[in-house]
């Protein structure tokens, strides 16, 4: 079994905006920069556990709504002076299709050092 | 390609700022050489005087270490005194032979203790009170001796009298002029001071002229010789009669200086590829010797440095607070008053309190004020950005700790704080968590403290303790926050300025005015994405089109996010009237959707939490009422009492009115929340007195109060205007709304914005212009009639992706 899944086309996030899909127990924010670049992390902040994809996107990172911590879309890490980072997932858009792998969080090397992802 | 060279010369605070800066801007832009005339890396040279008083030691005071430098890739030359500027060549040559070439020069040369050309002057013992090496001198001779004479009863002078005198040592200060610290106190402050400091045993003369330094065989200091009296007998003489800006490597490279060195607004010196920071400069006429300025200045030529070209140094307002543990005292601006100013003082002296006040044309000038030194910053903020304080007048010598911030009552005090206190309530920060803050991570200002620990960022209320604690950890003079607040940090605009632009270029749309306005970041943040959002569909309704990706969740899903993430709903209840129907609908979607709790507002409506976002369509096509918009910036609610109808005491059907201001004015979204309330008499049992408008049925009409608020400051609602009939009240509510929504700032809310603009021009615009009214009223109704309930159009399928998530295949 491939370790991608399907999620959606990437019309169907809003640009500059995120949808979630949950996988087992886990809930998925799957965002979309102006440029169309699409980036997954866990819907989760680091902070205080608020769902990242109803935060406002903009550049490479969300703003959760519930405190204003900042996030960066590409390694899940916690914009200075926070501290603190959320899981992200691998993600490959193919002919306007997003797929995710779930399978396991990616690592980023920046992240490692920081944090550890266990979900 | 070869990285450009930048050379600092000098290491001190000015220097080290910018260069801080420069590194967040252009990390790798240079290729970065400092010289350092002082042995020790960057230090807080305010903390000096707490050294010197044994209250801190040099370690603690070290900003950037060695090693700081060193993961930068900086080149540092400590103890290496340039001596030679070569601006045909480009170079730099240190005293020991050191070179170094530049692209580009940073002077940050400071500035050097004025020394008297008394007789004397170069015997051992006589030393200035400058840097750590002056401060070692010091504590050194403190060990030793017993007689210290201060030249000097300035802002230095004092500073090191009192460390001396903690240190053991007799000391006595001799001031040329009648009062201490002519300079930043008026003479009455200045006597409290003095007898303060006598009582901790400092002698003061003051209106004496030195004439003379002994000296004994040995060549060391014994004695100070006075115009008239007797010798004052002293092992250690400290002068501290001023300082200069030090420009001897600038003259000798023909640098233009006129009591400084000459720079422009971007911090650049008369050669293109030299620029100047911090004590050296000479900025409009002025050189600055306080540390606000400094930090301002350096902001700016980093910016420069770093080739982003935005920024100016317009100067600076300065104020002194005296690093004197136990000594309460603080000045700013012109305190002399005097030529057309009017003056409030305030003086116990039993208790130790003075308080002066300058007004001139209703703006606060200057200020000191000793004892009770608390709301000195609050007045450096009305001092610095301007403010109208006619309308505060009445209560302006009181401070803000008057206008009852919930909360923090008797609390003003930081320093009689413990660690475990709390300081910010709304983000549970205590104060050692803010003093470790600012140790740890070197903070100097009131917008870093916040960024790292959140203390005063939510509601602002504590404030002014946070910048106590600031004061008190980080040094006196901490800097304050330019006069232009920009918007955020992805603009140098400030509101006022993306406001008139959107306005005069016809910009219909967030993008446009980034573009227009050069935004730093591509798409803005989450601070400025909803107000530019706010400020294009406000300032052209019916053409602006909205961004729902611009606009905070809550004003996206149309409900509010709770901390789970779960939504509540806040169905609207016109007026707070409801009926059997309404409340059985509102039971069945409780009972349907499984809502955890429901619960009874402030305002008069019924608010369901806990609904799963996915859920939100189908309860509110199940409720089948409008939106409350409990969620938005935007009119809530119209709370009402009974009024006429079923009321003994009812003067007038407050009920009626309320739902007609209510249906006239819902859907409007403005910058901040807006709340109302009608009350049929003037027991005023809808609490109209705390409302942006307050409505109070008399006899003979009703009086409309504007501007009240019922949050962290209680504002009691001020009386705008006295009308006969219901449509009056109406239009000059929606008028003064309408007022708030064209010229309001963005998350201002009204007791704020008239509070800024001021009382009287809101009453001139609506009250006074009938025509100005009328047209605002209807400019209001062109704004809002066909603006939809955006409950039924997502219950119509509108915006259907925000309410389902993704399946993965």
């Amino acid at each position: 079994m491939s370790r991608w899944s399907r999620i959606c086309a990437v019309r169907d996030i809003p640009a500059l905006g995120a949808r979630t899909v949950t996988f087992g127990a886990i809930r998925v924010a799957v965002f979309r920069t102006a440029d169309d670049k699409i980036f997954a992390l866990r819907d989760r902040c680091p902070h205080k556990g608020g769902p990242l994809s109803q935060g406002i996107v903009h550049g490479e990172h969300v703003t959760c709504p519930l405190h204003g911590w900042v996030i960066g879309l590409r390694d899940g890490l916690a914009v200075a002076p926070d501290l603190g980072c959320t899981a992200r997932y691998e993600v490959r858009v193919d002919d306007g299709e997003v797929w995710i792998d779930f399978t396991q969080p990616a690592r980023s090397t920046a992240a490692v050092a920081s944090c550890t992802h266990a979900p | 390609m070869q990285k450009q060279r930048l050379v600092v010369v000098g290491n001190g605070m000015a220097s080290g700022r910018t260069l801080e800066e420069l590194l967040k801007y252009a990390p790798d832009l240079y290729d970065i050489t400092v010289f350092g005339a002082e042995p020790l890396p960057n230090y807080n040279r305010i903390l000096l005087s707490p050294v010197l008083a044994g209250e801190q030691t040099l370690s603690e005071i070290i900003l950037n270490d060695v090693l700081w430098y060193e993961r930068h890739g900086i080149r540092l030359h400590l103890n290496t005194k340039v001596v030679r500027l070569d601006r045909t060549a480009r170079r730099v040559v240190s005293e020991d032979g050191t070179v170094a070439d530049y692209d580009r020069l940073l002077l940050a040369t400071g500035s050097k203790p004025v020394i008297l050309p008394l007789p004397g002057r170069e015997l051992e013992g006589v030393i200035t009170y400058r840097d750590a090496q002056d401060t070692r001198r010091m504590i050194e001779a403190a060990s030793r001796f017993s007689d210290a004479v201060v030249i000097g009863g300035g802002l230095l002078g004092l500073e090191a009298a009192n460390g001396l005198k903690a240190r053991g040592m007799r000391v006595t200060v001799v001031h040329l002029m009648p009062w201490l610290m002519e300079r930043q106190l008026d003479r009455a402050a200045a006597q409290l001071l003095q007898q303060s400091l006598e009582a901790r045993g400092i002698r003061f003369l003051l209106e004496a002229r030195t004439q003379a330094i002994l000296g004994d065989a040995d060549g060391r200091v014994c004695a100070v010789q006075l115009a008239d009296g007797e010798p004052l007998p002293a092992q250690l003489v400290v002068m501290a009669v001023g300082i200069r800006p030090n420009t001897e490597l600038a003259e000798s490279a023909r640098l233009h200086c006129n009591r400084g060195i000459v720079v422009n607004d971007t911090m650049q010196t008369f050669d293109p590829r030299i620029y100047a920071v911090g004590e050296c400069v000479s900025h409009r006429g002025v050189a600055y010797g306080l540390v606000a300025p400094l930090f301002e200045m350096a902001k700016v030529a980093a910016n420069h440095l770093a080739q982003y070209g935005i920024g100016r140094y317009c100067g600076s307002v300065p104020s002194t607070r005296l690093k004197v543990t136990g000594i309460d005292l603080f000045s700013a601006g012109d305190f002399q008053g005097g030529g057309g100013a009017e003056e409030i003082v305030l003086s116990d002296a039993a208790a130790g309190v003075y308080k002066k006040l300058v007004i001139r044309d209703d703006k606060l000038v200057g200020s000191v004020m000793y004892g009770d030194a608390a709301d000195g910053a609050w007045y450096f903020k009305l001092l610095r950005e301007g403010t109208n304080v006619a309308q505060l007048r009445p209560q302006l010598m009181f401070g803000d700790r008057n206008l009852g911030v919930a909360g923090y009552q008797g609390r003003e005090r930081a320093a009689a704080m413990t660690d475990a206190m709390e300081v910010c309530g709304c983000n549970g920060v205590c104060k050692g968590t803010i003093v470790k803050a600012i140790k740890e991570q070197g903070l100097f200002t009131l917008e870093e403290v916040r960024k790292y620990t959140k203390a005063s960022s939510s509601c602002g209320s504590c404030t002014g303790l946070v910048e106590q604690i600031l004061m008190s950890t980080a040094g006196g003079d901490y800097s304050a926050a330019p006069k232009a607040k920009p918007l955020c940090d992805c603009t140098e605009h400030t509101h006022e300025e993306v406001r008139r632009t959107i306005r005069e270029q016809h910009l219909l749309s967030g993008a446009a005015a980034m573009t227009m306005m050069a935004w730093r970041t591509p798409n803005g943040c989450a601070k400025c994405r909803p107000a530019l959002n706010y400020y294009v569909l406000s300032t052209w309704p019916r053409e602006a089109q909205d961004d729902p990706q611009s606009r905070f969740i809550n004003e996206r899903a149309h409900a509010n996010i709770q901390k789970n993430g779960t939504f509540s709903v806040v169905p609207r209840i016109w007026g707070g009237s409801t009926s059997a129907a309404e409340l059985r609908r509102i039971a069945d979607v409780v009972d349907k959707y499984q809502i955890p709790t429901v619960k009874i507002t402030g305002g008069q409506r019924i608010d369901l939490l806990g609904v799963r976002k996915e859920d939100l369509p189908a309860v509110w096509r199940d409720l089948d009422m409008p939106s409350g918009h409990a969620y938005a910036k935007a009119l809530r609610t119209v709370k009402t009492c009974v009024g006429s109808e079923w009321c003994r005491f009812g003067v007038q059907d407050s009920t009626r009115m309320g739902i007609e201001l209510e249906r006239a004015l819902w859907r409007m979204y403005a910058p901040h929340k807006v709340k109302l309330a009608v009350s049929g008499c003037p027991r005023n049992c809808a609490e109209a007195g705390i409302k942006d408008v307050g409505v109070i049925a008399v006899e003979s009409g009703w009086e409309i109060y504007v501007a009240g608020n019922g949050g962290i400051k209680t504002e009691v609602a001020q009386f705008f205007a006295k009308v006969d009939s219901r449509e009056e009240v109406l239009e000059y509510a929606g008028a003064f709304l309408q007022l708030y929504r064209e010229e309001g700032y963005y998350l201002e809310r009204t007791v704020h914005f008239v509070a800024r603009v001021g009382l009287d021009y809101c009453k001139a615009r609506v009250v006074g212009d009938r025509e100005g009214r009328k047209a605002l009223y209807e400019r209001l109704q062109f704004a809002i009639s066909d603006e939809p309930d955006p409950w039924k159009q997502r219950v119509d399928g509108i915006a259907r992706h925000e309410f389902e998530s993704l399946r993965a295949t």
